[in-house]
């Protein structure tokens, strides 16, 4: 929405946002809540993110141990696992991702509608981890789809996993809907589906995604 | 998605129909009328029920399979490649990944190579404790099965809950001992890595004491239950001449009646010392193979019972056990241990060197997956999905 003429530019609406901790207090306290839009929508987002279940190693076992009667991730409303890519916002990355697998990891994550997430969760989701020297491991998925959280350790225990939830949380929580930064999500000239790598002759085809990753520039150098 | 002509269609065979009774004329002329296309379905890779990243092609007649490629190596790691650049012992964390469920097994049964290789004895007090962790795991292991079986089954969750309540007490042993919940790296060439205490051997006794109780609740609320039997019983059929062929191991194994466990044949470790039976199915469906994991989980409790009671006293560790910079003179060894899942084996041939030469590992889980196909067929998607969580199959182990 561009206003040119400054003459009719409303005074700014007087949001949530600009009255202090105080008085918000002070008015709570009296029975009146005041929230914005944009913290109420985000407020029920994060609260309600449904993963994709979807196992690829050892840590799904964990991630299902996480979802089961002692860690209960149904506390964080992330336990409504749904095993279609359409109905889910996160996708839990869970274990080693080979080169086979890596076109189909891509393929689901563009299959899931924004706004999404992508939690990598254990060493091999993150940097190929103790099989990182095998000739038929994905050294990180991040080379191919944005990645929100890194959760180290192999794998992780569930509450490390819980507490990769809660930090995606606070970060949901503190999207903008409007402004110069916006969600990812908010702006259409962001992609939403990123090229499906195709396993060529050696190695997949692009070995990653320039526009997601790129080598550090230590290792450009000749 | 591929169509094509079903021919050569007999109608005259009296199939059984759908609930097992002979099928009526009535039924026959509704499927002639309604007889076409088949239809060609890939389950997987990313599909709830087939224990991670493993693809079946199924194709279809009206809801029959009448053909079933699996499809796998979405998990293929290189463990085999990893493991002969590596020294011996750091393969031994590998072993962990390799079999998820289990690693305390899959780690004896590379222990068990190595020492064979090169002829190093094992204290009394590690071999009682090896068959420990190894029952503990076989308990871990098939209570994981049996509720990851009733999920295929479409109990949507809560047997689950109950097997996982149990792991998680497993799992806290695990832990308190080894430092990890799952990826233990707990045996060594020529021992354990850590001696237990006194109050680590009470709980676990008094963990195998009570284990009974919930097989008793699990089997009092599902092993009778009519929709369980309906749905596993004459399901997935396997008689024993071909399951022998194909050189199935494991409880798929005896589930068709077949008298081979590891731990009677090679009575490796202390197993002789050992008072337990082997269980043997009759019919070899997936309700004799869901059957054998509760049974062989009440042997497993009395196995442990009796380790605990006769855990001696002494070293955990050869006292001359190399680990680090280990050689092993020139040859070649085959370890197998009777892991949850069948006969777990790795073999190595080394030329002196600090690594291997040739590492192999004979996975149970793939060798038992190659007869999906034969117990499949005629049979509907539904069972399909359920006889694959009957097999019990870890694709960290079929893929490697």
């Amino acid at each position: 929405m561009e206003m040119s003429d400054p003459a009719v530019t409303p005074a700014p609406f007087p949001a949530a946002g600009n009255i202090t901790d105080a008085e918000r207090e002070e008015l709570r306290r009296h029975g009146i809540l005041l929230t914005s839009l944009e913290e109420l929508y985000n407020w029920g987002r994060s609260n309600s993110i449904w993963p994709l279940q979807f196992g690829l190693a050892c840590c799904a076992i964990e991630m299902i141990a996480a979802a089961t009667a002692r860690f209960d991730i149904a506390r964080f409303g992330a336990e409504i696992f749904r095993p279609s890519p359409r109905q889910a916002d996160l996708m839990i990355v869970s274990g080693t991702v080979t080169k086979k697998m890596a076109p189909q990891v891509v393929r689901l994550w563009n299959q899931m509608p924004e706004p999404k997430y992508c939690i990598a969760m254990g060493a091999c989701a993150i940097s190929g981890g103790p099989f990182k020297q095998g000739y038929n491991v994905l050294k990180g998925i991040d080379r191919f789809i944005p990645v929100d959280i890194y959760i180290p350790g192999c794998p992780p225990r569930p509450e490390a996993l819980l507490h990769g939830l809660i930090q995606l949380q606070a970060q949901i929580k503190g999207e903008k809907l409007t402004g110069p930064d916006a969600a990812r999500h908010t702006r259409p000239e962001e992609p939403s589906e990123f090229p499906v790598p195709e396993y060529g002759a050696h190695d997949l085809e692009p070995p990653h995604n320039p526009d997601v990753w790129s080598p550090p520039a230590a290792l450009d150098k000749p | 998605m591929s169509t094509s002509q079903v021919s050569g269609f007999n109608t005259q065979v009296s199939a059984p129909g759908p609930f097992g009774g002979p099928a009526g004329p009535t039924v026959r002329a509704v499927h002639d009328q309604f007889h076409g296309d088949l239809l060609e379905v890939s389950m997987g890779p990313q599909h709830p029920s087939t224990h991670g990243v493993f693809r079946m092609v199924v194709t279809l007649d009206g809801e029959q399979i009448v053909k079933l490629k699996p499809v796998f190596g979405y998990l293929h790691r290189n463990h085999e490649k990893i493991a002969e650049n590596t020294s011996y012992l750091g393969s031994m964390p590998y072993t962990d990944r390799l079999d998820y469920l289990c690693s305390m097994s899959t780690n004896w049964a590379y222990a068990l190579a190595v020492e064979k290789l090169d002829g190093q004895p094992v204290p009394d007090r590690a071999q009682y404790l090896r068959i420990i962790m190894a029952e503990l795991t076989r308990l871990l292991n098939h209570s994981c099965l049996v509720g990851f079986l009733f999920n295929d089954l479409g109990t949507s969750f809560t047997p689950l809950l109950y097997a996982f309540r149990e792991r998680e007490k497993i799992l806290d042993l695990f832990e308190s001992l080894s430092g990890s919940r799952m990826m233990c790296n707990y045996q060594r060439f020529g021992g354990c890595r850590v001696d237990p205490s006194p109050e680590w051997l009470e709980a676990a006794r008094r963990l195998a004491e009570n284990y009974p109780r919930f097989l008793d609740e699990y089997e009092a609320m599902l092993t009778g239950n009519e929709i369980m039997l309906a749905r596993t019983q004459g399901i997935g059929r396997l008689n024993s001449t071909h399951a022998i062929n194909a050189g199935l191991t494991g409880p798929v194994l005896r589930a068709s009646g077949v008298d081979y466990d590891v731990r009677k044949i090679d009575g490796y470790g202390v197993y002789p010392r050992f008072d337990f039976r082997v269980p043997l199915g009759a019919h070899g469906d997936t309700y004799d193979r869901y059957m054998m994991r509760i049974l062989e989980m009440r042997e497993s409790v009395k196995i442990l019972s009796q380790a605990f009671r006769d855990l001696p006293a002494g070293p955990i560790m050869d006292p001359k056990a190399k680990l680090r910079g280990f050689r092993p003179k020139a040859g070649e060894a085959y370890g197998r241990i009777e892991s949850p899942k069948g006969e777990l084996g790795f073999y190595l041939i080394s030329d002196g060197s600090p690594n291997p030469y040739r590492y192999r590992v004979r996975p149970p889980s793939l060798i038992n997956l190659t007869l999906l196909e034969e117990m499949c067929l005629g049979h509907t998607v539904a069972d399909a999905v359920v006889i694959l969580g009957s097999i019990d199959i870890v694709l960290g182990e079929v893929d490697r």
